[in-house]
């Protein structure tokens, strides 16, 4: 084993828990240059798919929610969409319109979020901030974000931004309590911006967390709460008020009345004008400090998509047809890139999906399995914890992520995946318009407001980023609606709420779903595969119901953090985060914050990546699957 | 059945106490924040806690102390839903919104999600967070009872290690969310990894502190933010045989629930979508866990009071109890669709 000389562990401002240990050739004044595949470790497990073994399939959904509270409604659907496969049930179109909508709130929640809270103090040097000139700020505010208005439905002035440093400086600095900003890495280098571009994404790091809590209100409306919303197997279980009015124990109702769908259309309406006013031009604006980061990060080209938001306008009949059954109809293609050939978007097949845990602490089969077969009988054989000179070993198992492949191969999935998808795709509006904002925002020329990078520079650190902000303006567009943009030949799109509006007197539930499932002796034999694109990729669940019992059997799920941080595989394959470390050039390997500008470019989910485990030594939880061979 | 409105009540009890000091009021234009917007805060907070009027000035002083009360916030076999939840509260937007004070009266000096700092500066920042003693220990998710398992590691150091060196010099400990409190989905049959609660695990440590459990899958965001001011400004809390603070978890969702009238005389919600869900029907034959379950969930609610699962038309699933994913129901019957086994008649 090679002693790792960077070790970042906790990876901090994700979801879970990641290990990073990388190796860096020293340059002898205390920087150096990663030159081989670094090794990424998860070091949490819960088990959850042994934990369904036996449950009511109508019940996974809430127990595979819980895989992750930030990726809540994806994990939730997922599941939902696997009972439906196996049993053949299908959904009303007012049920897919709520699923795209909740699917697409949560893109837009998640991914600003992730922008402002966990990646942009990677970018942006808060202590700088503060010795900015706040009248330059607004002069820059002015230009940056020439309709965004959060001084009181005016543009922020100098003695906005000077209340800012105040409060900065009273709420922390003065106290000597920096609190959630202590101890970064302020001052490394690395950090490029001004002192005015400083402050002003400090200051919209500070209000979209305000922005956050209202735009979650549509999960709120739809599902009760949020995080973790209700949903149900066979549609919603949120329907229209018979009473327009407020909710009351005298005249009843539910939360989809006047008000509750006003609330809705106000945070679709929020989220729309904040991406295309803060969100869209702070990247731009990140990234023109920082072009160099479209020249590191790069995997090895290979993308994956399962395709997500089915157009529920292509339902002919009610509970019969399915939007999901017509994949031309995704937003997101389904499909499959290789080595960086968009000219070829490949047809993607679920029974080329496999998992392998020879790097992985489970036991059992080191050989690529199919997820509807794959054994967890696991064990960790890592180092003891609480010891010192804790280190993993590249050449043994080192991690509780499985390393799914595709036809063999590791793939990136998530926001560059989507959009490379759709760019070669080219059929969609959205797959037109997706051109041309990367000609006009990611190639067009700097004077256009164009960062003037090569196409193939995408696939990289920024070009992540820069996915991650156009595939959310995608979207957002898409909820609310969007008015055509003839100079392009991009027709208008009435929105799937003024869609599901329209439509809001229909069904939200088939009934089917639970009386087949009360009478498990006619279901059919299979094995159910749902999917979703998450906010950060590929999310696959394969459940096979026992048609004696009705329960679970078995239960896999292969997501999308999964892909993009498992470790190497049989063939000593890395996987994407492991991949993109090498090459980068870091300023002092005891600070490394490149590093966790690549990592968290990926917007790592790691709760997800790991559900699966085994306790050694427990007969209880040895798995025995072998039964289920016959069913692939 | 004795039904009534407490938020109501409540609101009725409390009026806002003029009197600030001089010394608060100065320290609240430091912070941007006007003696008014102060006072309609502390009073919205003070309703949602059912604190009397005369507990205001402490609850003004605590907002304001020059040095704020330190937070380590840590995370265990968790699904970071309970952050999440929280930070749904704790927003900077405007000046005068009480998770605006909030985030003025608590210094959070570790929390892995939200922390700039990562890897051996993080370590850093919890080791000399923890160094001084009375901060208060915020914890999601359960931990695996054995210490060598490798189900749960970070930065080399088992979960029981990092919660046992993190507990040794807080004031107080709040378990927040389900699986902190009581196991939740980690425990839940057939527990793999072993996991349990923080109270099982400071038994097993031999950790005697004070404790208080939020439980939810996750809490509603006032309950865990709340319950932290509630402590800051008067102390240990009122709480439940579960360690829950009685304020947030003293009735239970169906007494507070508005479709308690159908529960009663009909029609009560068959099915997904028939008629009587439409008009707002009880849902215990849908398999509700309201009768069972202590929660503010109908009263309080969801995101400044828009909604919760019941007004969206799912039954309540009984989030805040221990073990609600193991409950047997009627028939022996696990399921969040299967009714409770008995009547519930009152
Ligand atoms: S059983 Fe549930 S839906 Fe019915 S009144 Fe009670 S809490 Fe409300």
């Amino acid at each position: 084993m090679t002693i790792a000389n960077i070790i970042i562990d906790p990876v901090t401002r994700i979801e879970g828990h990641l290990r990073i240990q990388a190796y860096a050739d020293p340059d002898g004044h205390g920087g150096g240059t990663i030159s081989k595949p670094a090794l990424s470790s998860s070091t949490m497990v819960r088990g959850i798919e042994r934990i369904l073994q036996g449950r009511d399939p109508r019940d996974a959904w809430s127990f595979t929610q819980r895989i992750c509270g930030v990726c809540t409604v994806v994990h939730g659907l997922t599941s939902v969409r696997a009972v439906e496969n196996a049993i053949n049930v299908k959904v009303p179109k007012n049920a897919d319109y709520i699923r795209n909508m909740m699917i697409g709130g949560q893109f837009v929640h998640d991914h600003v979020m992730h922008f402002y809270h966990l990646h942009a103090l990677d970018w942006v040097d808060i202590v700088s901030a503060l010795s900015a000139d706040p009248t330059a700020t607004a002069t820059l505010a002015k230009k940056n974000n020439p309709n965004y208005k959060p001084n009181n439905g005016l543009l922020p002035d100098a003695a906005y931004f000077q209340a800012q440093i105040n409060k900065l400086k009273t709420g922390l600095v003065n106290r000597g309590q920096l609190g959630l900003f202590a101890n970064g890495y302020w001052g490394h280098v690395a950090y490029k911006l001004t002192p005015e571009q400083n402050l002003l994404l400090t200051s919209h790091y500070l209000e979209a967390l305000g922005w956050a809590r209202e735009i979650v209100k549509l999960h709120t409306v739809f599902g009760g709460k949020d995080p973790h919303p209700s949903l149900v197997v066979g549609g919603m279980p949120c329907t229209l008020s018979a009473n327009t009015g407020a909710v009351s124990e005298d005249n009843g109702g539910t939360s989809l009345n006047t008000a509750g769908l006003a609330a809705v259309k106000a945070a679709l309406d929020r989220m729309k004008s904040f991406v295309d006013q803060v969100y869209l031009p702070d990247v731009l604006l990140v990234a023109r400090g920082y072009k160099n980061w479209a020249d590191f990060g790069a995997t090895a080209g290979n993308f994956l998509s399962y395709g997500e938001f089915p157009d529920p306008a292509l339902v002919r009949t009610e509970m019969v047809d399915g939007a999901i059954d017509y994949p031309a109809g995704y937003l997101f293609p389904q499909g499959v890139i290789w080595a960086n050939d968009l000219k070829r978007l490949m047809p993607f097949d679920q029974a080329k999906v496999t998992e392998n845990v020879a790097h992985a602490w489970y036991g059992g089969s080191t050989a690529a399995l199919h997820p509807s077969v794959s054994t967890t009988t696991l064990q960790y054989t890592g180092p003891q914890p609480d010891q010192p000179d804790y280190m993993l070993d590249e050449a043994d198992r080192y991690s509780w992520i499985k390393s799914p492949r595709y036809d063999g191969k590791p793939m990136e999935v998530g926001p560059l995946a989507h959009i490379l998808t759709m760019y070669a795709r080219n059929t969609l509006a959205t797959d037109r318009l997706v051109r041309k904002y990367v000609d006009t925002y990611w190639c067009g020329t700097a004077a256009n407001g164009g960062l003037a990078l090569p196409f193939a520079k995408l696939n990289s650190t920024l070009g992540r980023i820069f996915s991650r902000m156009l595939e959310t303006k995608i979207i957002a567009d898409q909820m609310a609606g969007r008015a055509a943009i003839s100079n392009w030949s991009i027709p208008a799109y009435a929105g799937w709420y003024p869609l599901f509006y329209a439509n809001r007197s229909g069904k939200y539930f088939n009934p089917k779903a639970f009386t087949v499932l009360a009478s498990p002796s006619t279901l059919p034999d299979k094995v159910g595969f749902g999917f979703t694109e998450a906010p950060r990729g590929a999310l696959g669940h394969w459940i096979k119901i026992n048609r004696t019992t009705g329960m679970i059997d078995h239960y896999q799920c292969v997501v999308a953090s999964q892909w993009n941080a498992g470790p190497r595989d049989g063939a000593g394959a890395p996987g994407p985060y492991e991949q993109s470390l090498v090459g980068h050039k870091l300023a002092a390997l005891d600070k490394p914050l490149e590093v966790l500008r690549t990592i968290h470019s990926f917007d790592p989910c790691i709760g997800c990546a790991v559900h699966v485990l085994d306790p050694e030594g427990q007969p209880l939880v040895t798995v025995d699957v072998s039964h289920l061979g016959r069913l692939v | 059945m004795q039904r009534s409105d407490l938020s109501r009540e409540d609101a009725t009890e409390v009026t806002p106490s003029p009197e600030l000091d001089a010394t608060i009021v100065r320290r609240l234009g430091d912070m941007g924040v006007s003696r008014r917007q102060f006072m309609a805060s502390l009073t919205r907070m003070a309703s949602l806690l059912a604190l009397p009027p005369s507990m205001l000035p402490q609850l003004a002083m605590a907002a304001t102390s020059p040095t704020k009360p330190s937070v380590v916030y840590m995370s265990f076999q968790e699904c970071t839903g309970c952050l999440e939840s929280m930070v749904n509260s704790f927003a900077f937007k405007g000046g005068g919104t009480i998770e605006n004070l909030l985030l003025n009266v608590v210094s959070i000096d570790y929390q892995e999600t939200l922390m700039a700092a990562a890897g051996a500066q993080a370590e850093h920042q919890l080791a000399s967070s923890t160094a001084k003693s009375g901060y208060v220990l915020v914890v999601d998710g359960s931990i695996p009872a054995s210490a060598n398992s490798g189900y749960f590691v970070s930065g080399g150091r088992s979960g029981a290690e990092r919660f046992r060196s993190a507990a040794a010099n807080a004031g107080l400990i709040v378990a927040v969310g389900t699986c902190a409190s009581f196991g939740g989905l980690p425990k839940a049959d057939p527990n793999p990894t072993g996991a349990v609660s923080i109270k099982d695990m400071m038994a097993s440590l031999g950790i005697a502190k004070p404790l208080i459990n939020v439980s939810g899958c996750p809490p509603i965001p006032e309950v865990i933010t709340g319950t932290i001011l509630l402590y800051l400004a008067s102390g240990m809390p009122a709480l439940d045989t579960l360690l829950r603070p009685k304020t947030f978890y003293g009735r239970t969702v169906h007494s507070h629930c508005y479709r308690e009238e159908s529960f009663e005389d009909g029609p009560r919600v068959k099915a997904f979508d028939d008629a009587a869900s439409r008009k707002g029907g009880c849902l215990f034959d849908m398999g509700c866990k309201g009768p069972v379950t202590k929660a503010a969930c109908s009263s309080i609610k969801w995101n400044q009071g828009l909604s919760f699962p019941i007004q969206s038309g799912h039954p309540c699933m009984g989030c805040t109890e221990p073990n609600f994913w193991d409950r047997v129901n009627k028939g022996g019957k696990k399921g969040f669709y299967v009714p409770l086994a008995g009547s519930y008649d009152d």
